[in-house]
């Protein structure tokens, strides 16, 4: 459903509005949603303002402030960051052909995927490990801001008519097994095998505010950041330099780019198309 | 309507039909149209990267290309949504997004729209092609309502006439246009504008 715009609004007062609402969330509440960028901000803002029949942000901010249920569902709709099984499944591909070989000169990695959402790249790169007899030798750290999707990550439960897009792609990321034998369907779900997440950790984690808490071999960050403004990008980018260890890995989005950020020029490229980067100093 | 400003971007949706639509409209553009074209074709996920590009370049000088994520819009240059993301504009930047499809669609023509009206208000010129679903409709009204001029391909010399249709249903259009005459409109809205 398209989102209908009912009436004329103002641009410059909806612009005002939005960021009172993201103010009093910070004091209210502690969620930082103020460096977000804001035209998609305001379309998930928009969303929940026709999820709870109001007319304007402001009224929307009223019931945010009062009820913390409210807060709770708009956290999903601002944190959610939907993606798939294997997407860009040609990313899979480069990181089998060129991150799994460095993988195989640690004795031990770790991964970290850092706004994993619901878990879909966290079990695809799981598979992916597993099928290079790596699983045992890397852990992945796997955080999100919301511990609600957090939770349906560690449950590993995917919707089941999404298998078939889910196979195509794993066949086209190089898929070396039968997609179905690492799922059972579950009434209307696909149960991911337990044993793919046994060295997997998930954890609540704020890019915005909390600090490096490890040090890593990989960083997976795809199509996080472009829900960012240019300066929370940069602190992540700096949170990012600091976490990784000297010619470690950093995995971003098909559209993103460490042009312009101010660690460019601590990275070289690994495969420019799928946004491979690898820090060199 | 004749902002003596001119217009800072030009927003295109377009779905089924709309790879021969683009490629006729940008085949009449004239040069000095130079505001930045944002263009939503809807396309599968799977869509191989850099196709509809080069097609598209093939009618047209100026450079036509996929933004980034925050890359600054620039005169003179055609840009394309990627498959499978949301395009969004904000003030003078390209902004992404992976959210659920818009009427099964990602890239969605409401939400470039929507973005567009936004960020550019009486700046901005919308224009929905061909195509057989109603994306683009609420976007264009968008577009009309911060008081930008909204152009919809006559659906009679559309492919698909649902979306234009649906337009036309959605806001009062400023033009009404067979493809061929898109051009020569823009032109006119330029020169007026000088």
């Amino acid at each position: 459903m398209a989102l209908r715009v009912g009436k004329t609004e103002e641009p410059e007062l909806e612009e005002i509005e939005l960021e009172l609402l993201l103010e009093g969330i910070f004091r209210r509440y502690g969620f930082d949603f103020r460096e977000y960028a804001p035209a998609s901000l305001r379309r998930r803002v928009r969303r929940r303002m026709h999820g709870e029949h109001v007319g304007s942000i402001s009224a929307l901010q009223e019931l945010v402030l009062h009820d913390p249920a409210v807060m709770e569902r708009l956290l999903l709709d601002l944190s959610i960051n939907v993606t798939a099984m294997f997407r860009d499944p040609s990313f899979f591909l480069s990181l089998r052909e060129n991150v799994v070989p460095l993988l195989r000169t640690y004795p031990f990695a770790r991964i970290w995927v850092a706004g994993c959402s619901s878990g879909e790249e966290v079990y695809s790169l799981a598979i992916l490990l597993d099928e290079e007899g790596l699983a045992e030798r890397v852990r992945i750290y796997a955080t999100d801001i919301n511990e609600a999707v957090l939770e349906q990550a560690r449950l590993g439960v995917f919707p089941l008519d999404k298998m078939r897009e889910y196979t195509q792609n794993y066949i086209r990321a190089g898929g070396t097994q039968a997609f179905s034998e690492y799922y059972v369907a579950r009434y209307d779900g696909a149960q991911f095998s337990r044993s793919l997440v046994e060295n997997v950790v998930f954890a609540q984690h704020n890019l915005a505010s909390d600090a490096a808490f490890n040090e890593f071999h990989v960083i997976v960050c795809r199509n996080v950041m472009i829900y960012f403004d240019k300066s929370l990008q940069e602190h992540v980018h700096r949170l990012f330099h600091e976490s990784l260890a000297r010619l470690g890995v950093l995995a971003l989005g098909q559209k993103e780019t460490i042009r312009f950020s101010p660690h460019e020029e601590s990275y070289e490229v690994l495969d420019a198309a799928e946004k491979l980067y690898r820090k060199v100093r | 309507m004749s902002d003596p400003m001119g217009y800072d971007v030009i927003a295109i949706g377009a779905s089924w039909g709309g790879l021969h639509a683009v490629s006729t409209l940008l085949d009449g553009l004239p040069d000095d149209v130079d505001a930045p074209i944002v263009l939503a074709q809807h396309r599968g996920p799977e869509a191989a990267r850099g196709v509809l590009e080069s097609l598209l370049q093939l009618h047209v000088r100026r450079p036509v290309v996929e933004p980034d994520d925050k890359e600054p819009l620039e005169r003179c240059r055609v840009y394309v949504a990627p498959a499978d993301y949301h395009l969004l504009v904000e003030k003078g930047r390209f902004a992404l997004s992976t959210d659920v499809r818009v009427q099964y669609a990602r890239p969605s023509i409401d939400v470039l729209f929507e973005s567009v009206a936004n960020a550019y208000r009486g700046r901005a010129i919308g224009i929905v092609l061909t195509g057989a679903n109603e994306d683009g409709a609420a976007g264009l009204a968008a577009i009309k309502a911060q008081g930008g001029v909204a152009l919809v391909q006559d659906p009679a010399s559309a492919a698909r006439a649902t979306m234009p249709a649906a337009a036309l249903a959605a806001t009062v259009a400023d033009a009404v246009l067979p493809l061929e005459q898109i051009p020569p409109y823009l032109h006119d809205l330029w020169r007026r504008a000088a």
